[in-house]
């Protein structure tokens, strides 16, 4: 049983990493093409990478759409949860529901959903109609995550602050989001990776200011290419670094 | 009772922000779809009303019913086979692993989840395709002549699914298997039950939330998708979002997109209901 | 900085429950109350609506003469030690007891120099700087004190507020809770159902039950002479012998009709009150005195009483019994 615990442990993660283990290799394909044989060790996609201005401006703009609707995702979920769990409203279960609900639909019915509300609208498309979709997605994530993060000590504590005198936007500031830091840090850290990497609704609402992700995949339309590898063991070597961070930031800090 | 109320309007303040976005670019959007997939076409042009006509083409029509069968066969295939391949996976960092280092053998099992979701299905395509890596070590060993076709299908569409949801069933069961009390197994083995009885009987059933939860995550999210079966399924076989995509691009044919969408949703729908009893959304 | 408080026929709800049923009750300026009672006796609810945390369904509360009717807790001239302290768990303790301070504008040094006195006060001096983490339980409970006290409240609100605490440290807790109150001089009023620490604390106590006041006096009225048997139960054990028209299952002891009060310490060897002889059942040390089970020979009754440590008893053994002091209450 030991033994074959510790094969099935070493098979899953080779199964795991097998994708990505190729994905790197060939990143450094002395060739045309990211498949075996081996050629030998080259930069050179790298390179050419590194100096594609296209993917350089859909770094930013996956940047700018990620940091800017995930910080008003978690300030918007932060507050709703803040009230849905302080006070009794009539109707608040429907209100968590309504909330929540972006999180069990598709991306692509989502997407489908404003582009729809937007061409009758007549808006036109933008970075910032797939912003605005990036924040239904990601609302629901922090609004749940504060929501579950506010128990009772919490709870106590604000109306320790209110008996004392704190007026309600003093108890949010000095006592709830510090209280909940570790939540917030998660909800953002959360939002900002699924908004970074989110594909469908950033290709469907956006024209001319597209996302790395987007990119990428107009990339692929050309075939296999080692440039293709390059830029993903970026975005893999990018989001690990984040990660790990994080893990290291969670690890030390004092609990 | 002007306390009472003060509190009130307060609440109603601060959630308002959060609800009047979830109204305006969640609810109403959703509800104009299922207006517009009761509109038609004629010629390029939408002519609204209230027609079932899309709704019936979904479910007669071939070539859109076939995308319905597709993706409903290939997400019920891609759920089981990740709760069969994760359980096992989960329970050995859980039990097998030593404590110190289990976050460390999460950490690294789902490490791959953190790329971009484009380039993983991309990367399967390097393993897979017709000169890809297996094909070539094959080849090379002598086992096969020819190349296998293992890109551009149902194959690889499912391989590339489990090996994303593996990574998350991983995690959701082995949220839940660390928080069982070790005294369960060994209650049930005082009591004189057998290591399968023990399994069967005892683990099993209580780590059915944590299944059931990922295992509605995986059915969700893998049946919604379109990067993954359009990138190694290839054209092929369609499925449902694979279609949705087609009515709208090739033929903007956006009321039929609408009502395939709005079918999505249905089987989402029922999804959800069939396993509500065991769900903890709240969980996730 | 003392008030006193009035509550006016205060009813409370929720849903159809009655948590509060038309209670009245007058605290003193300085006065030290303690509402004891069982879970679900509505104390707390009380204590909430003094504090301002709901308000009442009906009725009035006045706080120095006040009414307190649409003031919220921030305004109200009362602060509240809650049951599990509500520490803020990221700031010093200094910043804790000094939060009322600051939200009331007061300078960073004066609030520092506040904070480390009233530190000093509840037996915590030099410990400005560290965190409610790095705390015992008993020494938390201090801090939250302190942060209470700071805002130099006219009424101080205790909810069980040494409850979360093991029994020896909650019995030195209690003293010191009582030299604090008489330093300050401001109106307390506790929460508890421990009936030990009402009397050790209390100058009044307020024994509640199914939302309604089911007593009222100093310790010793309330536990000696209580005016309802759920009082005379909850303060502690008690012997009950119904009496009709002066008659007893023990034959005649005193005139009227109702029940005879008497605690398990109040019957010895000698006293004005003779219960006849009994047997022993059973008895066992209890350190401070024997515990031990009789019954009269005239009756079939069991009696509970503690007797002194060096009496000698055996079960089957039969004794002669005496109530040193007894209460009669009369049937309505």
């Amino acid at each position: 049983m030991r033994v074959l615990s510790w094969l099935y442990l070493a098979l899953a993660y080779a199964f795991v990493f097998l994708p990505i283990a190729v994905l790197v290799a060939f990143s450094f394909q002395d060739g045309r093409l990211p498949v075996p044989p081996f050629k030998g060790f080259s930069l050179q996609w790298y390179d050419k990478v590194l100096g594609d201005s296209a993917l350089m401006t859909a770094l930013w703009h996956s940047a700018l759409v990620a940091f800017v609707s995930s910080a008003l995702a978690l300030v918007m979920g932060f507050l709703a949860a803040h009230a849905l769990a302080r006070v009794r409203l009539p109707g608040s279960v429907l209100m968590r529901g309504v909330l929540i609900a972006p999180m069990t639909v598709s991306y692509l019915i989502i997407a489908l959903g404003l582009l729809t509300t937007f061409n009758q609208a007549g808006v036109s498309l933008s970075l910032w109609t797939a912003g605005i979709g990036h924040v239904v997605i990601n609302l629901p994530l922090c609004f749940a995550i504060c929501y579950a993060a506010m128990g009772d000590q919490q709870k106590n504590a604000e109306r320790a602050a209110r008996d004392l005198g704190a007026s309600e936007a003093r108890v949010l500031w000095l006592i709830s989001a510090p209280m909940l830091a570790p939540a917030l840090g998660a909800a953002f850290f959360l939002s900002v990776t699924f908004s970074w990497d989110e594909f469908i609704i950033t290709f469907l609402l956006t024209r001319f200011d597209v996302t790395l992700p987007v990119e990428i995949w107009s990339m692929l339309r050309s075939g296999l290419s080692p440039a293709t590898n390059a830029v993903g063991s970026l975005v893999f070597l990018v989001s690990i670094t984040a990660v790990l961070l994080m893990e290291i930031l969670l690890f030390l800090r004092p609990r | 009772m002007t306390l009472q109320r003060a509190e009130r309007r307060l609440g109603w303040g601060l959630a308002a922000p959060a609800l009047l976005w979830t109204l305006a670019f969640f609810v109403l959007p959703f509800l104009a779809m299922v207006v517009l997939s009761f509109a038609h076409m004629e010629g390029r042009q939408v002519v609204q009303g209230l027609d079932p006509g899309n709704y019936i083409r979904a479910f007669t029509d071939w070539s859109q019913l076939n995308a319905l069968i597709n993706s409903v066969e290939i997400t019920l295939t891609v759920t089981v086979i990740s709760v069969v391949l994760a359980w096992p996976l989960a329970a050995i960092i859980a039990w097998r692993v030593p404590p110190r280092f289990q976050r460390l053998a999460l950490l690294l099992a789902v490490l791959p989840f953190w790329t971009s979701y484009v380039v993983r299905s991309y990367s399967w395509l390097l393993v897979l395709g017709k000169n890809g890596v297996i094909n070539q070590a094959l080849m090379g060993l002598g086992v096969i002549a020819e190349p296998l076709a293992l890109a551009s299908t149902r194959s690889a569409t499912v391989i590339g699914f489990v090996h994303f949801f593996v990574m998350l069933l991983t995690l959701t069961i082995y949220a839940n298997l660390i928080q069982l009390s070790p005294n369960y197994a060994r209650a049930a083995q005082d009591l004189g039950a057998g290591r399968w009885a023990t399994f069967r009987h005892v683990i099993l059933p209580l780590t059915l939330p944590g299944v059931v939860t990922g295992a509605f995550l995986t059915f969700v999210l893998c049946i919604g998708d379109y990067i993954t079966p359009q990138i190694l399924g290839g054209n092929n076989e369609l499925t449902l979002p694979q279609l949705i995509m087609l009515q709208m691009g090739r033929s903007g044919n956006f009321p039929m997109a609408s009502a395939l969408s709005v079918v999505l949703m249905a089987v989402v729908t029922l999804a959800y209901a069939g396993c509500s009893r065991w769900l903890r959304l709240d969980r996730i | 900085m003392t008030a006193n408080v009035s509550i006016r026929s205060v009813t409370q709800r929720y849903g159809t429950a009655l948590a509060l049923n038309n209670v009245s009750l007058d605290i003193a300026a300085g006065e030290f109350v303690v509402l004891l009672g069982p879970s679900g006796c509505g104390k707390t609810t009380l204590l909430n609506l003094i504090g301002g945390f709901a308000e009442p369904a009906a009725g009035q509360i006045l706080i120095g003469g006040r009414d307190m009717v649409g003031v919220g807790p921030a305004q109200r001239p009362t602060t509240t030690v809650f049951q599990d302290y509500a520490l803020f768990p990221h700031m010093t303790l200094a910043d804790n007891v000094g939060f009322g301070l600051r939200m009331r504008g007061v300078s960073r040094p004066e609030r520092r120099a506040r904070a480390e006195q009233m530190l000093a006060l509840v037996g915590l001096p030099g410990r400005a700087d560290r965190r409610p983490h790095e705390l015992s339980g008993g020494q938390r409970q201090r801090v939250a004190l302190a942060r209470a006290l700071a805002v130099e409240p006219d009424v101080l609100l205790l909810d069980e507020p040494l409850g979360a605490l093991d029994l020896k440290l909650r019995r030195a807790m209690q003293d010191e809770l009582k030299a604090i109150q008489t330093q300050v001089g401001t109106t307390f009023v506790h929460v508890t159902h421990d009936q030990e620490e009402a009397m050790a604390v209390a100058d009044r106590i307020v024994v509640m039950n199914a939302g309604q006041i089911a007593d009222l006096g100093t310790p010793r009225e309330v536990y000696l002479r209580p005016k309802t048997l759920f009082s005379a139960a909850f303060m502690g054990e008690v012997n009950q012998i119904a009496v009709q028209n002066g008659q007893t299952a023990l034959g005649p002891l005193l005139p009227g009709t109702g029940t005879l009060l008497i605690r398990p310490e109040c019957i010895g060897l000698t006293g004005p009150l003779p219960l006849g002889p009994c047997t022993v059942t059973d008895a066992a040390f209890f350190g401070t005195h024997i515990r031990a089970h009789v019954t009269p020979l005239a009756a079939d009754l069991r009696l509970t009483v503690h007797l002194p440590q060096s009496t000698a008893i055996a079960p089957g053994q039969t004794l002669t019994l005496f109530a040193t002091d007894h209460h009669m209450l009369s049937a309505p």
